[in-house]
């Protein structure tokens, strides 16, 4: 049986998957279309503008087996507007998410809540009378440990935003090569 | 000089070679109309838009060239999508062009207003809204350019009415690049050279060959193959014609309804060398039983239709008719003389399985279909054009009528859209006013586009549509036999269907009928002779079945014979 960290559950991967489309009306439905019509799973998706203005980038994380991940890949690539497609799960690379929670604050769980945002170097964004909400940036994992902490505290309310990711090193993943 | 939409329009369309529209007007496309109205191209009103779809395919498949279909907005758009699905599934280069409401109106919820974009946005290749005239001259160099290249597919193109009315100076683009579509058409010479070391070293090859030797004219490199090297042919319906159906290399058709010989020679083979087809379902059969004992090649130019089913040991991107030609060129480098007395074992093997079964049926006092497409097979000589609606009737005509030549069979394949043939019939004999153009039908299919006998007569269209007439929906009824204890919920329609001849006569074409074996003959030959369009009601056995059948999700060779 096959443990790797980035698994789920055994022999489905979890795969960081960044696109370069064209920047034009219906792209990101045509992306969704794709997945939905296919049976293929989004966890995650993000677009957003690129240097080039014609261009955007997408980052969608998704999870299957190798056969599946290599038919999500193939239509992908077929999409007349998907400029490129890479994969990042044999690369090195840098993943970020941000997420908004906010925490119920009483007089006795104030000071830990704020000591909990310091470990992760998050900020307080809103203060109220019974609740903190705190920003946190970071990869899958710290976003979780941290939720993790908060959920005894009482979590009132929690926003993610999809994760986007970058290669390391000089070589760029969405500039078309 | 300065264009209007519309004029920019008929200007693209005579520059990419387009001779025939079919057509249905509407309120969002008047400018349109008004200026076609002038234009150089035959057009042919059809009696409904589904049937403009079809029509734009059947010219399409017979041709080769790309086809045209011109609707409106609204309902007229939505009625297209059965037969762009059917084009999407079949990988046929047409062009659809919707009339939509002003740019202004668009989310509005208009007058025959839809988001035909979103909804033809799984089923086309590419679709495209104009929202500014000028885009409108690239965008449709775009359409065309996309149908007919690499897998070839529909492309929707949505017009709203005020960019019909717009003008613009306008200067036609010469080229055309898309960054982000990029067709692999060369193969990997590597993988062809390890093909061939492959196929050189087989013992009981076959040659698994579908649509995309059509679409890609590779009949002749593929028969040079064959022959060269003695190794058998199996088509899929989608390929037949690709490869001569009398061929003595020819195994038939393969899957569900092939024959017998061919599903055996599938199943017991060592080399299987797929071109230009799929590996669909109706094709493998169970998929973990599939040629078990066979490596497989995989030629084709899409890489998505690789290994998404069956696991390819050695897949080739490319061009079908390229690839050929690379393999015959380095085919002269080996020992063929040896390798292809070598396979003399392995084709009496297939003569034997042959012998054991092929396709045959028992003569009776009702006509047997199966005897009506063999004379029309004879009659013709297998020269003519023939197109099929959807099931019993489809299945024999791609068992008794031998495909000689490619384009000669027009059949909706992957979706097997009802109602398809007629209005594919009406293309072919658009394209070809002088060759022979037979639908084969049903009495059920029949009905779901019958209202095009209009469009037959109003064009002089001298279709022949042969109904196979059994008072059912055959195929519902086989499987509702086979599978459900004989309950026929929904599939019978004796007594209910109308008097073909008398629907015939009343739009202005010619009615014949045929209820007794010695008339078929006579029957054919007189509607051949006739040049007009001409339905012919055969009446036949009601509950005749179609074999070889293999029950859905059963392996090849588990065939149901009798």
């Amino acid at each position: 049986m096959l443990l790797h960290p980035l698994t789920w559950s055994f022999g489905l991967m979890r795969h960081v998957i960044t696109l370069l489309v064209e920047n034009e009306f219906g792209v990101l439905a045509r992306i969704a279309g794709l997945f939905s019509g296919r049976g293929f799973n989004i966890e995650s998706l993000g677009v957003s503008e690129t240097l080039d203005p014609t261009a955007s980038a997408m980052t969608i994380v998704t999870r299957g087996d190798d056969q599946i991940i290599e038919q999500v890949m193939k239509q992908l690539n077929k999409l007349v507007s998907v400029i490129k497609v890479v994969d990042l799960i044999d690369k090195d690379f840098v993943e970020r998410e941000m997420v908004l929670v906010k925490v119920a604050a009483n007089p006795e769980t104030r000071a830990e809540i704020l000591r909990v945002a310091e470990i992760f170097r998050g900020k307080v964004i809103d203060v109220g009378s019974k609740t903190y909400t705190i920003e946190v940036t970071g990869d899958e994992k710290k976003i979780n440990a941290l939720l993790a902490l908060l959920k005894p505290l009482g979590i009132k309310e929690l926003v993610r935003t999809g994760r986007v990711a970058m290669i390391r090193g000089s070589k760029t993943s969405t500039e078309p090569s | 000089m300065k264009k209007t939409g519309s004029q920019i329009i008929v200007e693209c369309l005579k520059k990419e070679g387009v001779d025939t529209l079919f057509n249905y007007p509407g309120g969002a496309v008047l400018p349109l109309f008004d200026e076609l109205q002038h234009a150089p191209f035959r057009q042919l009103l059809v009696r409904h838009e589904q049937a403009a779809v079809h029509a734009a395919d059947g010219y399409a498949r017979a041709t080769g060239k790309v086809g045209v279909a011109v609707v409106t907005s609204g309902p007229g758009a939505t009625n297209t999508v059965t037969g762009i699905a059917t084009a999407f599934m079949d990988s046929i280069p047409i062009i659809i062009l919707t009339g939509q409401v002003p740019t202004l109106l668009i989310g509005n919820d208009a007058f025959q207003e839809v988001d035909i974009i979103g909804i033809t946005r799984p089923c086309t290749k590419h679709n495209y809204l104009v929202k500014e005239v000028n885009d409108l001259g690239r965008i449709l160099k775009e359409a065309f350019y996309l149908a007919r290249s690499g897998r070839p597919g529909p492309i929707l193109v949505d017009l709203p009415k005020d960019v019909l009315v717009d003008s613009t100076e306008f200067k036609y683009p010469e080229k055309v690049f898309i960054r982000s579509y990029q067709p692999t058409y060369e193969g990997h010479p590597g993988q062809i050279q390890r093909a061939v070391k492959l196929i050189v070293k087989s013992k009981r090859p076959v040659l698994y060959t579908g649509g995309g030797i059509i679409s890609s004219n590779a009949s002749k490199e593929l028969t040079l193959l064959a022959e060269r090297l003695g190794i058998p042919v199996t088509m899929t319906l989608m390929g037949l014609g690709g490869f001569p159906g009398n061929h003595p290399l020819s195994l038939g058709m393969l899957g569900m309804h092939g024959t017998y010989r061919a599903n055996m020679a599938v199943m017991e083979s060592d080399l299987l060398i797929a071109i230009g087809s799929r590996f669909d379902d109706r094709v493998t059969g169970k998929i973990e039983s599939f040629a078990p004992q066979a490596t497989v090649i995989h030629i084709d130019i899409d890489p998505t239709s690789i290994s998404k089913s069956v696991r390819v040991d050695l897949p080739i991107v490319g061009d079908c008719k390229r690839v050929l030609s690379k393999i015959l060129s380095l085919l002269e480098e080996e020992e063929i003389d040896s390798f292809k007395e070598g396979l003399n074992k392995w084709r009496h093997q297939i003569e034997k399985w042959k012998a054991l079964h092929n396709m045959d049926y028992q003569q009776g006092e009702k006509i047997k279909p199966q005897y009506v497409i063999e004379k029309i097979y004879e009659l013709t000589k297998g020269d003519a054009i023939i197109t099929t609606e959807v099931g019993q009737n489809q299945m024999w005509a791609a068992q008794y009528y031998q495909f000689i030549k490619p384009r000669t069979l027009l059949t909706s394949g992957g979706l097997g859209t009802m109602g398809y043939g007629f209005p594919a019939a009406i293309g072919a004999q658009a394209a070809f006013p002088n060759k022979l153009v037979i639908d084969i039908s049903g009495d059920g299919s029949f009905q779901m586009n019958s209202q095009e006998l209009a469009t037959a007569v109003q064009y002089q269209l001298p279709i022949k549509v042969a109904i196979l007439n059994n008072g059912y929906l055959g195929m519902v009824r086989q499987w509702q036999e086979f599978f459900y204890g004989k309950r026929y919920a929904s599939s019978c329609l004796e007594g209910i269907s109308p008097d073909f001849v008398k629907l015939a006569e009343a739009y202005g074409a010619v009615g014949l009928k045929a209820t007794k074996p010695e008339e078929v003959v006579p029957t054919l030959k007189k509607a051949f002779s006739i040049s007009k369009p001409v339905i012919i009601d055969f009446v036949i056995d009601p509950e005749e079945n179609v074999y070889p059948m293999v029950p859905a999700g059963e392996p090849l060779n588990q065939m149901r014979l009798v």
